[in-house]
């Protein structure tokens, strides 16, 4: 018999993998068999169903956070380029992703693209792979694009394992994936609807726990979670309603989103690790029986969540967010981008227009994964709740 | 002091200011004459595709530097700055945004039309496709786009090249079709690409003088005016190929007579540092910047900037029996779209091809493409060609970033280094 764990022991044990930088999980995982082999890669997107198809456990690698002492990786880059390469070449210097067999590295943004580089010269032992993520969504002919890039992705990958990634291996770990990303749906529905059950800085932790855990282990973990929360009563608190922007590859602190929250928001929809939540509707079938490969292009071209890194063919750039809003039913947007981060500060002005359009009111505020200074940002977020709740009552 | 003739103009020089002058002009009567004009980038541009719709271009890093040569960028910047812009974010952008703001006049005082097409040629930088989001929001102009995928693995894939014959078959074509009401003609695209031949046959030998002492030419300073024609409107036009013959001929004449380099102040009469440059250069202070080269007596060999537009002198030149195929390797072969252990392996051919003394790394801070990685670029290059490296940090057009004194210092420094290593390493043969 297994006794239920409570909200507060599972984000804790979420909260002990978010701050382990020896990555203890994934490292028992892989220890638990010689032919192992792990692939770890970069926000904000994976073709993780591939990895896991060729036997490989995928390894989100979100940066470093503020607990740890960036020195080798600020030796390469310079003070204008955001903080996530700097931590990540740390880890990768100071032996902590030795471990790792091969990289992911998608085109989020020229840093991230150019870190693949980088890895290559680095680590010259590690399988480095450049994912090239289509930009034209016709099936027929980014679809196609994406389809090569998934089989070379594999191509590169099964080598390593000794497992080729079939159709039916790819198509079982779809369903794995479309499975979690249910499972993740029902935990942001729980927190957009009772939101004092699911706080986001639990959310977040359960989500995060994804970066370092098979796929089906979260899936239980994130199920396991929202049972927890669904059965514990919580006092309600009168707190604004927001959408957090901008946020979708280098990642707040923990502490920042504790002091969102604290100032008086609840945070009813976001953006971070946007891999968990990339499609919006399942892979499976997606191409109409046309096998697991073109199930997964399918679902990129027509099903991805509209993102800074994805191009919009068609102007009207905001509508997406105005009809997250309006589907989260929040109040107000909050736009935290990391510093230099060219998609989301690009994107940012765009969106805004769109929402001063709209009526939908919005702050905005920068940060780096290593911010340590959250009494600005409390007093700015409590002062946007604050007014919110003000023009609501007027 | 190392430059000390009288400034005398070439006949390319003259030529190609004219050429430039006249692209604008055509660009600015469009609404009057009726031309389609389609907003594009340098890096992938399609410039004997648009011709073929009979379109003019319009190239948005362009008008920007532009801006920034006429000291009128850093208005522009605070302007879309005040609008909600991010400091952090390419000044290329903002300076854009900021030049229609204030009215969208071109460098010859002339209004420049609101584009009627924003053609995202995707190639080698991620800012390129919100620039373009944020001008079709701007502008209400319809975009298309052109992905060419990144040389991540630091090869060109058929795959690859059939993406992009695909996009341009099934979507840009159809879209200029549409916008110009001209039908493609391929036979016209082939005329084109063999007038380009020439002209990149031609830029080749003057990119190669350099390997002469002293070098003709500067590859960097002087460069960027050699690539204006062939990146902007010139490219498959006979115009073009009558600049880079003339600008050929004229640089093989200096070669024959030893000439060195034209620089701000006159022809460089001693060549005492030969360098490689790696980043673009900063445009608010080019003169200033260039200068404090010349006085030393540095002359650039050869750069990576001057090959945004395209690599011809790793060989690549339009194939006319191949149109749409060679279009695609083309836009694959961009300089930024290249792999960064390519970009040191290019660097380092660079420095051995060239004989440099050093190379030296202008660092922009709006342009994460070139820079993020260049100082393992700097470390890599230096293990490997045993030359001296030098880092400096400027920024494309945002005059705010253009610290006078700092980068001097740097140059100075940088040249003792290089000329301590040389004098130590002629010591130890001796």
């Amino acid at each position: 018999m297994t006794t239920q764990r409570t909200t507060a022991e599972i984000t804790a044990a979420c909260e002990e993998m978010y701050y382990d930088l020896s990555f203890a999980a994934p490292r028992r995982w892989k220890d638990a068999s010689p032919d192992r082999k792990v692939a770890g890669y970069l926000p904000v997107f994976c073709p993780r169903e591939v990895v896991h198809a060729a036997g490989m456990l995928p390894l989100g690698i979100s940066g470093a956070g503020d607990w740890l002492e960036v020195i080798r990786g600020d030796a390469y880059y310079q003070s204008y380029l955001c903080h996530i390469p700097r931590s990540t070449v740390e880890l990768a210097l100071s032996g902590r992703l030795d471990f790792v067999d091969a990289m992911l590295f998608p085109s989020t943004c020229d840093v991230i693209r150019n870190l693949s580089g980088m890895w290559q010269m680095l680590k010259p032992g590690c399988v480095v792979r450049y994912v090239d993520v289509p930009q034209n969504y016709d099936p027929e002919i980014g679809g196609r694009f994406w389809q090569g890039e998934l089989r070379g992705v594999a191509e590169a990958l099964s080598p390593l394992s000794g497992i080729e990634v079939t159709d039916e291996r790819l198509a079982a770990s779809i369903r794995a994936y479309d499975e979690n990303r249910a499972a993740i749906d029902a935990m942001y529905a729980l927190r957009r609807d009772r939101p004092e059950r699911a706080p986001t800085s639990e959310v977040y932790l359960v989500l995060r726990a994804a970066n370092v855990l098979p796929v089906g282990e979260h899936t239980a973990l994130v199920r396991e979670y929202v049972a927890a929360a669904e059965a514990t009563p919580r006092k309600s608190i009168d707190a604004s309603r927001v959408v957090v922007v901008g946020a979708f590859c280098e990642q707040p602190p923990l502490g920042l989103i504790k002091t969102i929250e604290r100032s008086g928001c609840f945070v009813v929809d976001d953006d971070f690790l946007l891999v968990n939540r990339w499609y919006t509707a399942p892979v499976a079938g997606a191409s109409g029986g046309r096998g697991a490969f073109a199930d997964l292009a399918s679902a990129f071209v027509r099903s991805t969540t509209p993102t800074a890194t994805m191009y919009s063919p068609k102007s009207g750039r905001g509508r997406p967010l105005i009809d997250r809003v309006r589907a989260a039913r929040a109040e107000g947007v909050i736009f935290a981008a990391p510093s230099f981060c060219t998609p989301a500060l690009l994107d940012q002005p765009m969106l805004s227009d769109a929402l001063d359009a709209a009526g939908i009111p919005w702050t905005a505020f920068k940060y780096a994964e290593n911010t340590g200074q959250f009494q600005p940002i409390r007093e700015q977020t409590g002062t946007f709740a604050d007014t919110m709740k003000l023009w609501e009552a007027a | 002091m190392t430059t000390a003739a009288p400034v005398r103009k070439d006949r390319a020089m003259e030529l190609q200011k004219e050429l430039i002058a006249s692209y604008f002009t055509r660009l600015s009567r469009a609404p009057q004459t009726g031309a389609k004009t389609v907003a594009t980038f340098v890096p992938g541009n399609l410039s004997e595709l648009l011709q073929c719709f009979d379109a003019v271009p319009v190239l948005p890093e362009i008008n920007a530097l532009q801006s920034g040569m006429r000291k009128l960028s850093g208005n522009y910047i605070s302007e879309a700055e005040r609008r909600g812009h991010s400091e952090d974010v390419c000044t290329y952008v903002k300076c854009d945004l900021g030049m229609f703001d204030a009215g969208n006049v071109g460098p010859t005082g002339e209004k420049l039309p609101v584009p009627d097409l924003l053609l995202l040629s995707y190639t080698g930088c991620f800012t390129f496709m919100k620039w373009f989001e944020l001008l079709r929001e701007k502008l209400d102009r319809p975009s298309v786009m052109l992905h060419v995928p990144y040389q991540g693995q630091g090869k060109a894939t058929p795959e690859m090249r059939r993406y992009i014959v695909e996009q341009l078959e099934r979507v840009v074509i159809p879209e200029l079709e549409k916008l110009t009401g001209v039908k493609f003609d391929v036979d016209r695209l082939r005329e084109k690409l063999a007038l380009s031949v020439k002209a990149e046959d031609d830029l080749v030998a003057v990119w190669e003088s350099a390997k002469n002492r002293p070098s003709p030419i500067d590859g960097y300073f002087g460069g960027v005016y050699y690539i204006g024609p062939i990146f902007t409107a010139f490219r498959g036009t006979q115009e073009g190929c009558d600049y880079y013959s003339v600008l050929r001929e004229e640089t093989m004449q200096r070669v024959r007579e030893g000439r060195g380099p034209v620089t701000p102040d006159g022809e460089m009469s001693e060549e005492k540092f030969r360098l490689v440059v790696e980043g673009p250069p900063n445009w608010t202070h080019f003169r200033e910047f260039w200068k404090m080269f010349s006085d030393e007596g540095a002359v650039a060999v050869a750069s990576t900037y001057t090959k945004v537009g395209g690599l011809y002198d790793r060989g690549f030149r339009h194939d006319p029996k191949d149109p749409l195929g060679t279009l695609a390797d083309y836009c694959l072969g961009c300089y930024t779209n290249h792999s960064l252990p390519d970009r040191v392996d290019l660097i380092s051919k660079y420095v051995e091809e060239y004989e440099a003394d050093g190379f030296l790394i202008n660092s922009v801070k709006s342009c994460a493409s070139f820079s993020a990685g260049q100082l393992l670029i700097l470390r890599e290059v230096e293990k490997r060609t045993g030359r001296t490296g030098g880092f400096i940090e400027s920024d494309l057009v945002d005059p705010r970033y253009f610290s006078a004194a700092n980068i001097k210092n740097r140059i100075e420094s940088y040249l003792q280094m290089v000329d301590q290593k040389r004098a130590a390493a002629a010591g130890a043969a001796s």
